[in-house]
This record gives structure tokens, sequence and C-alpha cells, in this order.
């Protein structure tokens, strides 16, 4: 079997994946205590919006450079760093413990 | 297909899910736009189906583009029937209105002049829905800021008509028939007295803006309020001419906390048990 | 049934003048010099009911240019790109693209790769259904043969740009802190409890992710880098559905 060298390392990451994955508490307990919290992307309604009349008087006729809005919004506050230097974040595991929500 | 109790029911919004689950039968039945449980799977679907589990389901659509003079878009109502067959609700209902125009669907109910040949336009897609869909649905009257030179039926004989050759029932907006009526300055007592009010399967009751033009009052439907004071009176008169039917408070924009739908809704069924019941037919 | 030429043309030129300062020929109102008034009460729904479903498939992206701009650039998205369908969770797959070239966000290169991130969240919210596989799949004598079968919401996401940590940073309870540089990669899923995740990874991690999701053995997978971490947060979140061995169904 060609691949039989890997497998002792292999064995040992499924080992530690499955000691860190932890008890799947939620894998198994679909509930729908969560569902009042999730976004429904793009809801579809049979009401007229906020009576603005107004609003839908004007024309957005976007001419190139006659476009005079500019974003202002939190993009005001995103301060890239320098130029990436094309190295990705490591994936150290003190990192994906923070990411991953309390099991 | 089964119909809607005839009790009281609400829009369901996806922010009321753990009240509804928390005060289980609040209302008979609960209505929901179809166009939003159109995915493959995920919560939309699960919600759907908890709520089902403990009520009636109405499913509303607002896609089909009934009144639009093309043909029915057969993609979506493929994905109608899918979702109908996934569900069984008690009552689906859509719009006399078209949406779409060429490739583009413009996401509001927009109006159509009422002719011999919209008639004919709106006839033949009822019926292809029904057809595809293997039920009797419901169309709903539709609320308007204009007219059409080219109308040559009023709105109630036209609706007569469809149902008269299609077999549908009508959903009675009667939020609608108060803001067409005060935006065309007809009077809306006289509608409902033209009105083919024994087609109708379902009430609907929402809330309405007001602006000021110069000639007077243009009302938007806005449903993002409660029911105003004239529509709960011609709702009342509604139910001592035709007894109780069942009735859906919308609420869809700025949308309140549980119980206030739910004190609307209860508002709705004080009417429906006492407006309702003495002459019920 | 012969198609109705003449309500036809009357929608055409309805459609038409939504996008018009002028009412379409053919309406009545009791004062007719309001017709136009009222019909941009029509204009108004479409437009802004539209710009509403935008802002709400793209919550990052309405909030980083904020709710003025985002009604602006919806109208001129709408008018290139509207919904092709009436089911809105479906439209906006153009607008990542639209971000990429639309002048007055040429500042901000990074924009579409957060609609791109957010479009993979809806996308994974509305995803089929398929139960969690047990972790016990992986504990089989011969784990270089498995090939898993990830969640139908699982997609995997690269950006030049620190986009995830941008969308990061607009989540609730998030602390604002100094961006790192790109490239960012991440793994997007649906947990069983239908919560959307967005993890992110390292670049070696997103390969073997992406490997595995294309069907192919642990142990090739694992060429690319230790597998640990992928198949740690494939587990956590329950997004291997079923295993797919070469020689069992």
């Amino acid at each position: 079997m060609t691949t039989k060298h890997l497998a002792l390392p292999l064995a040992a990451s499924v080992a530690a994946a499955l000691s860190l994955a932890g008890a799947q508490a939620h894998a198994q307990g679909a509930t729908m205590e969560k569902c009042f919290g999730v976004s429904l992307a793009g809801q579809n309604d049979c009401a007229a919006g906020p009576g603005t009349t107004c609003s839908g008087t004007s024309t957005v006729d976007y001419q190139g450079n006659a476009w005079t809005l500019v974003p202002a919004g939190t993009c005001e506050t995103i301060d890239l760093p320098a130029m990436a230097d094309g190295t990705g974040r490591m994936g150290a595991l003190e990192e994906l413990d923070r990411d991953l929500p309390p099991a | 297909m089964p119909s809607l109790p005839v009790t009281t029911g609400l829009g369901f919004k996806p922010e009321h899910f753990r009240d509804i689950a928390a005060a289980p039968g609040a209302v008979g039945f609960y209505e929901v736009h179809a166009e939003n449980f159109m995915g493959d799977g995920g919560a939309p679907h699960a919600m759907l189906a908890h709520l089902h589990a403990g009520h009636a389901l109405s499913i509303h659509g607002v896609g089909l583009s009934i009144g639009g003079a093309g043909p029915l878009d057969a993609d979506h109502l493929a994905r109608l029937r899918r979702l109908i067959d996934r569900h069984r609700p008690e009552s689906f209902s859509e719009h006399l209105a078209w949406s779409s125009h060429g490739a583009a669907w413009l996401n509001d109910l927009l109006p159509l002049p009422y002719t011999t040949g919209t008639l004919a336009t709106v006839c033949a897609h009822v019926d292809a829905v029904q057809q595809a869909l293997g039920l009797r649905m419901l169309l709903e009257n539709p609320a308007t800021y204009v007219t059409f030179a080219a109308s040559t039926w009023a709105e109630t004989d036209f609706l007569a008509e469809v149902v008269r050759r299609t077999g549908c029932g009508l959903l009675l907006d009667v939020n609608n028939v108060f803001v067409s009526a005060t935006n065309h300055r007809f009077d809306p007592r006289a509608y409902l007295a033209a009105f083919p009010l024994e087609a109708v399967g379902e009430i609907h009751l929402a809330g309405h803006d007001t602006e000021e033009l110069p000639s007077g009052p243009l009302l938007i439907d806005s449903h993002g309020r409660a029911v105003a004071d004239p529509v709960w009176s011609l709702y009342a008169e509604v139910l001592s001419r035709i007894g109780p039917r069942p009735t859906l408070i919308e609420w869809d924009s700025d949308v309140p906390p549980f119980a206030v739908l739910r004190a609307e809704a209860d508002r709705a069924r004080a009417l429906l048990e006492t407006r309702g019941r003495a002459d019920a037919a | 049934m012969p198609p109705d030429s003449a309500h036809a043309a009357t929608q055409a030129g309805f459609h038409a003048a939504l996008w018009r300062p002028d009412p379409p020929q053919g309406l009545t109102a009791p004062a007719p010099d309001e017709v136009s008034r009222r019909f941009a009460v029509y204009r108004n729904n479409v437009h802004h009911s539209l710009s509403r479903a935008l802002a709400a498939h793209f919550p990052v992206v309405a909030a980083l240019v904020g709710p003025a701009f985002l009604t602006a650039m919806a109208r001129v998205f709408i008018a290139e790109a509207p919904p092709a369908s009436p089911v809105l969770q479906d439209w906006g797959a153009a607008f990542p693209g639209f971000l990429d070239r639309f002048p007055p966000v040429a500042h901000l290169p990074w924009l579409g790769d957060v609609a791109r991130l957010e479009w993979a969240r809806g996308r994974a919210v509305h995803a089929a259904d398929a139960p969690a596989a047990s972790a016990d799949l992986l504990g089989v004598p011969d784990p270089e043969v498995l090939r898993l079968r990830l969640h139908a919401s699982v997609a995997l996401y690269r950006s030049d740009h620190p986009a995830v940590s941008i969308w990061r940073a607009h989540q609730p309870g998030a602390a604002r802190g100094p961006l790192p540089p790109g490239p960012e990669h991440a793994l997007v899923g649906r947990q069983p409890d239908f919560t959307v995740v967005v993890a992110p990874v390292d670049v070696g991690t997103h390969a073997v992710l992406s490997a595995l999701a294309r069907g192919e053995t642990l142990a090739r997978a694992a060429e690319h880098a230790d597998p640990t971490i992928a198949l740690t947060l494939l587990l956590r979140h329950g997004l291997i559905t079923a295993p797919l061995t070469g020689d069992t169904p």
C-alpha cells in the first residue's frame, strides 16, 4: 500500500483532531433555539417601503465621473497594513482555539 | 387541500420564533411569503416545519406575476410546487399584480389595467397555477396608487369574473380596499358591496402610512403600523355580512414585539367572535 | 391564448419609467397633475425594497460604505443586474464583481472580497440539509483511504486582502484592532444548529480542506499540510456528513 508511510502521522492527526474537536455538543443537538438569530438574507415582502415618495422622484443616472457620493461608513476606520508580503497566517492551535466557540 | 381554521393568524417573522415557541396556539395559523422559503434547506425550512407542527400554515406568494402579460415563470412555478409538496400548507394565495418585466424581477406588486385582454391573461395564469400546484388558490385584491386610462372593468367585476372563470377563491385585503378607495376617492363600502364576498377564503388586515397631496390624502400600503380604525370598521361590516373568515394581521416593516402583533390578532378575534358568529353562513 | 400586446406595452412603459423622472403614459388619478407623485410610490418601492434586500444580504458591505452610499450604489447595481428570479436570497452573486470595478469604491480594493464572504454565508444559510456524521467515522484502521463528504454549505474562501478580519471586526462584540496583511483564508459552513461559521484558517489548512472538498483521500489531502486543524474544524462544526470510502458505498 503506497500510503502506508503516512499511516502513523495521519493517525496521530486524526487522534488529535478527535480530541480537540470536543464532544460535538452542538453537532448532535440540532435545536430550534438558535433559529431566531439566523439572518435570512434577502427577505421578500409584500409591503411598500416607507412611504417616502419623494425619495422615489429623484433619478440616479450613473454617468461615470458624475458620481459625487463617497463611501461614509466604517470603511473610514479600516486601516490596512503595508502591502501584504504574501505570507499567510500560521495555523497555530492557540489561534484556532480562540476562533472556536466553546464546545 | 384542507383549509385554514376560521380564526386569526399572523405573518411569521423569524425574529419572533422564540416567542411563538413559548406561546403555542397564540393564533390559529401563520402565514409566510413563499419566496423566503425557496432554498434547499437550513433554518427557514426547519422553522416552517416546526411552526406547522403546531399551527395551520398559509403560503402567500409575492413572485408569480399573475398580472403580467408574459407567460408565467415555469421555474418559479416548479419552485412553488416543491415548497407546497414539502410543507403541505392549508392555503396558498397570490396577488392581482405583476412584478417582473423581461428577465428582471422588480420586487413590488405593480398594478395592471383592467381590460378584456388582461382578464383573459389573468384567468389563464390562475388556471395554470391551480393546475401546476393542484389546489384552489386565493387571489388578493391590490392596493394601488394610480389607475389606467385603458381600464374598462371595475376591479370588483374583474375579480368576480376571474372567480367565475377559474374557480379560484379570493383573499380580501380590507386595508387594500381602504387604501385604494382613499387614493382613488371612491367609497370603500360601495366597493365591498360589489365585491364577490362569497369567494373570500381569507381576510388580510394591515396598517398603512399617510401622505398629503394637494388634492387630499395618499395612503401607502406600508404594513408598518397598527391597523387603522376605519379598516377595523370595514372589517366588522364584512364579518356581519359573510360570517367569520380566517383573518391575518400583516406587519412587515418596523416589525414590533410579538406581543403587539398578538394584541392586534386578539382584537380581530374578538370581532370574529362577536360580529362574525351571529349570522354566520 | 394570444399574448396581450397592449398590456405588454403598458408594462414596458411602466418598467422604463422606474428609471426615469417622468411617469409612463396612460396613467390616471383624480387630480391628473398628481400622477407623477403617485407613480413615484412605485419607483420608490422598487428601488427601496431592492436596496434593502441588498443591504440585508451584504450587511458588512453596507456598514462599510454607509447607508446613503449603499442606497445610491444599489440603484446602479439594480439597473445593471436586477434580480433574475423572485427569490431574493438568490440575488447578488454579481455584486462582488460589481464592487471590484465600480469606480467610486476603487480605493477600497478589499470590498468585493468582503462581499464574496457574505455571499458564501448567504449560500450556507440556505444549503441543503444533511446530518453530521459521527466522529467515529475517522476511527478506522486505514484513515488514509478515507474520503469525506462535506456538508453542502461548506465553502473554502480566500482573499488577497484581510477581508476575513474586516468582516470579523464588524461582528457583534468584536474588538477593533490592527489588521493583519493579506492574504486570508477561511472555512465557511453551517453547523447543525443552523448558525453559519466563518473560521479563519492558514493557507495550508485551506489547501487540505479544499482537497477534502474535492473528494480526495485523507492521505492525498495531507500532502498539502498537517490535516489536524482541518479535521478538528470539520468535526467541531459538524461539517462532515458521510464517509465516501473507495470500497464501501
